[in-house]
């Protein structure tokens, strides 16, 4: 699987696919996509950067271990809905701010920051297990 | 949110409620909660405060006990006190408290002990390194105990009695590097947690046919339980409760085994709180459960038989903690018993009964706890001539044990008269249990002056250790307790009208008149019936090595013990739970996945036979229409192509020549799938299908990478039809299901509000998205973490493929190591 070919273009195409992947996840509310899919696109862009650098420079490259960008997603998920019992609704009650900025304006959302912990989860634990699967071969655990 | 209310105890007679303020209703919950308080702080008080932490820990309990006096000149009046919070709303659940005279006697006697206990505690365990962790245990099981006297709500009860097992198990097995310590612990809280267990149900059972949580109101109720048809049923719960706490025989073989705590915990549990809870729970009850013909006999029974066990028991033992833990088991029936009986002045001898044991077996304990302290020894056959080095103690013992033999001007006499008063001039059966009744006695009088005698008088023998007096907070306990028991026994008055009155009232339910006098009447048959049971004690004192002996020679020849028999039925279990791990987790995968599909296809086509769902996707009367049903739908060429591709695919999966083609193969049919769902208005799906498709494709080729990929798997021709049949069953299954879905009508009452609330009230236009992170949000944040759970199996498990034996090099760079999964590996 080591061609010179793919190890050029894989930088190339996982760049593309991480940034795809949170278009992806953040055009869900909106147009096909959401936090799952996002999650699936980049762990399938960790996969093919695994083949084609070594699982060592992907977890290098990480800088955190995947499985606690996993705990992480589950804890924004869970706090995204904690923040609503501050205003007296009961949990999980959405929030809504439009910010203003500039002409237009930049809504932000609680099920924003839960599809973006929906897509921490799917992301780091699909990435450690793709890794896990890879790095067999490596001695690299 | 808190309620406020002042109740009579007796609903329907008493004219003296008083109505209390609510500063002093809420203090009822701050006693049950405060000892956990305390226990949270007793590790850090320990740390700083060292040698003083006993003395120091105390004032929580004194407090307590002080506080609680407060509440007496209510109850004496008649009145009660509750108080209610707010618990589980939505079940309009609520953690209620009630004092009455049963729920003060038994409080102030947990507050007073665990006063003297902390402190006996601070000196017995003196320089241990784990003192602030016994001492955290022991208010933690003082604030159970609390909770579980005063609740008032049949649920809270429950929790207060659960958390007294737990808390003893910890007690018990504080000394947890003894095997016997951690074997005493766990058969405790096996035992105790299936009366745990009964006591659920029964209070279930009663709130389901009461309509009520709160034992008061129960009791307010009258007879509704026991004209209820389930009466026996709920008999059972409440028994099966009482009796394994409070080690009724054939359950009381943890007791003894229990001994193996530290005796402070002895002292504290197995005297006059852990144990008497069953007790209590029966005397709470009597008035809404007793009285009835069942529960006389079996009550009387069981505790009869208990009080002659134990009492023999005790007898058979030469180590004073085991003495004393077999004379609890003895008394502990006597009062279940006494409430059996249900008669006042069998009513009015437990609740004097219960004080008097309360004080002396805790002093017993403590001064077996001091003896075994300095002397080295608790061997009654080891031990003689005490008495000069530790006169104090000394002092103590005798105290309590004159009030366990029942001599005038204890407190104990006034018990013993009380219950033979109620059983004079009765039938056979009355007369058999007062036979029983003297010889328990008896029995317990002689083991009693044993106890005094034995260890203190006669020639002093040589010991372990040189025995010396002990500290004096190890002192204050049997010395206070044994003078209460005396000091009580000589104020009749008092104890009539501020003890037996309040208490026995509220478990009978109506008032009762005091008539204890300190005048001897040598014309009554009772003061007869007391001499026969002191001659019948000094006889057996006189006689105990023999008795031993023979007691132990018929245990011999039995050969097996209900404990034993415990054993027994643990390993059983064990091996049953064992045996059917292995048939279950027999760790072949092929037959996990057979197992998992057929269930599957038994899933789809039971209902469906059943109810005849082929039948309405296909009228039998339509059957020989065949070509109606042939018909081939109207679908674009290019739509055509897209079946044709996943026809491909499955074909392609079947014939593959090698795994890798296979797996390939089986990507082509999922995106075929996936192209489908898009061209039918399905866009989320088809992007998702097709990133799990693409997913499943790279994660199957790293898993058969470890196997071979250019190989076919040859597989025996039944292992290929039985996999294939299920196949087929389980695709036709789920093709049926769907067109059996399609055929009736869909309730779009749902679909519809999603549809038209989506963008209004969620800001939203993709329905799917907005349905999983915010309408059914919480749903999916149960799914993610069930994904990362999943996940973390999946590591371990491939972890552990590599095996614990390979060792990996250490990694130098400083920013791996803190990569769990590295340090781990």
């Amino acid at each position: 699987m080591n061609t010179v070919i793919f190890r050029t273009l894989a930088p190339l195409v996982v760049a593309i696919m991480l940034v795809f992947s949170v278009y992806v996840c953040l055009r869900g509310h909106n147009e096909p996509g959401g936090g799952f899919i996002g999650g699936l696109i980049a762990a399938a862009s960790i996969a093919v950067y695994g083949m084609a650098v070594g699982v060592r420079a992907v977890r290098n490259a990480l800088y955190v271990d995947p499985m606690a960008i996993a705990g992480f997603g589950v804890v924004l998920a869970g706090a995204s809905g904690l923040l609503s019992l501050f205003t007296g609704s009961p949990f999980m009650t959405s929030i809504w701010l439009y910010l203003p900025l500039g002409e237009g304006e930049l809504p932000l959302s609680t099920p924003m920051f839960f599809d973006i912990g929906v897509y921490c989860v799917v992301f780091g634990t699909l990435s450690a297990i793709a890794l896990s699967l890879e790095s067999d071969r490596e001695e690299d655990l | 949110m808190v309620k406020v209310a002042a109740l009579s105890g007796r609903l329907a007679t008493a004219k003296g409620g008083v109505a209390l303020g609510s500063s002093l209703d809420a203090g009822i919950a701050v006693v049950a909660l405060a000892p956990f308080v305390a226990a949270a702080l007793a590790p850090f008080v320990h740390r700083f405060t060292g040698a003083y932490t006993g003395w120091l820990l105390a004032f929580v309990p004194a407090s307590i006990f002080v506080y609680l006096l407060g509440f007496a000149q209510t109850v004496t009046g008649g009145g009660s006190v509750v108080h209610s919070m707010e618990w589980i709303a939505a079940y309009d659940i609520n953690l209620s408290f009630f004092v009455d005279g049963l729920s003060l006697i038994f409080a102030l006697t947990i507050s007073g002990i665990g006063t003297l206990i902390i402190l006996y505690s601070g000196a017995y365990l003196a320089g241990h390194h784990h003192q602030g962790r016994f001492l955290a245990y022991m208010l933690a099981f003082m604030g159970a105990m609390l909770g579980l006297v005063l609740a008032d709500s049949l649920l809270a009860l429950f929790l207060f009695w659960e958390l007294t097992s737990i808390t003893s198990f910890l007690l018990i097995g504080f000394d947890h590097a003894r095997q016997a310590a951690r074997r005493g612990a766990i058969q405790a809280l096996v035992i105790t947690n299936i009366g745990g267990m009964f006591l659920l149900a029964g209070a279930i059972l009663v709130q389901q046919l009461t309509g009520t949580w709160e034992m008061s109101g129960v009791r307010a109720l009258g007879d509704v339980l026991r004209e209820s048809t389930l009466y026996v049923l709920v008999l059972i719960c409440f028994l099966g409760a009482a009796f394994t706490k409070s080690a009724q025989f054939p359950l009381h073989f943890w007791l003894p085994n229990a001994m193996e705590a530290p005796t402070p915990v002895s002292a504290f549990l197995h005297s006059a709180t852990m144990v008497q809870a069953g007790v209590y729970l029966l005397a709470r009850m009597s008035p809404s459960l007793g009285g009835t013909d069942v529960w006389t006999n079996v009550l009387v029974i069981f505790g009869g038989v208990t009080l002659i066990w134990g009492a023999l028991g005790a007898l058979r033992q030469t180590d004073l903690k085991q003495i004393l833990a077999q004379t609890t088991i003895a008394s502990l029936g006597l009062l279940v018993l006494l409430i059996g009986l249900g008669s006042t002045y069998a009513i009015a001898a437990m609740v004097v009964y219960f004080l008097a044991h309360a004080f002396y077996k805790a002093g017993l304990f403590m001064v077996a706890g001091a003896v075994d302290h300095e002397a080295g020894t608790r061997e009654i056959t080891a031990l003689g001539g005490l008495a000069e080095k530790m006169p104090v103690t000394f002092i103590g013992a005798a105290m309590a044990a004159l009030s366990m033999i029942g001599l005038p001007l204890t407190v104990g006499y006034f018990a013993k008269e009380e219950m033979y008063l109620g059983l004079l001039g009765g039938d056979i059966s009355t007369w058999l249990v007062l036979v029983v009744l003297v010889a328990g006695n008896a029995l317990l009088a002689g083991v009693a002056i044993l106890i005094m005698i034995r260890p203190f008088l006669g020639e002093a023998l040589p010991t372990p250790k040189k025995p010396h007096e002990a500290p004096i907070a190890m002192l204050a306990g049997p010395i206070l307790l044994g003078a209460a028991g005396i000091v009580v026994g000589i104020m009749p008055d008092w104890l009539g009208h501020d003890v037996l009155g309040p208490g026995a009232g509220a478990i009978s339910g109506s008032a009762v008149e005091s008539h204890l006098t300190l005048a001897l009447d040598v014309t009554s048959p009772l003061l007869w019936l007391s001499a026969l049971t002191w001659a019948l004690g000094v006889l057996v004192y006189r006689q105990a090595d023999a008795i031993r002996t023979v007691l132990r020679r018929i245990d011999n020849a039995i050969g097996w013990t209900a404990d034993t028999l415990f054993d027994a039925v643990m390993f059983a279990l064990i091996r049953f739970s064992g045996a059917v791990t292995r048939l279950l987790h027999h760790g072949q995968l092929e037959l996990y996945l057979v197992v998992v599909f057929a269930a599957m296809a038994l899933a789809l086509f039971g209902p469906m036979l059943a109810w005849g769902g082929l039948d309405w996707i296909v009228p039998t009367a339509e059957l020989g229409d065949w070509s109606k049903r042939l018909a081939l739908p109207a679908l674009a060429p290019y739509e055509w192509g897209i079946v044709a591709l996943a026809v491909i695919g499955l074909i392609a999966v079947l014939v593959a020549p090698s795994r890798l083609v296979a797996i390939l193969s089986l990507g082509v049919q999922g995106t075929a799938v996936a192209l489908i769902f898009l061209l039918f208005g399905a866009p989320d799906l088809a992007f998702t299908q097709l990133m799990v498709e693409i997913l499943s494709v790279v994660v199957l080729t790293f898993v058969m990478t470890r196997l071979r990929l250019d190989q076919r798997d040859h597989r025996r021709f039944e292992d290929w039809a039985r996999d294939g049949t299920l196949a087929i069953m389980c695709g036709l299954g789920v093709s049926l299901l769907l067109m059996l879905v399609l055929n009736g009508t869909l309730d779009k009452r749902l679909s519809d509000l999603f549809t038209a609330t989506s963008v209004p009230i969620a800001h939203g236009h993709n329905i799917v998205n907005v349905i999983l992170v915010d309408y059914r949000g919480f749903d999916t944040l149960g799914e993610i973490a069930v994904v990362m759970g999943a996940g973390m199996a999946i590591l371990a498990l491939l972890r552990r493929r590599k095996g614990p034996t390979v060792a990996v090099p250490p990694k130098p760079a400083a920013k791996r190591s803190r990569k769990p999964r590295k340090a781990a590996s």
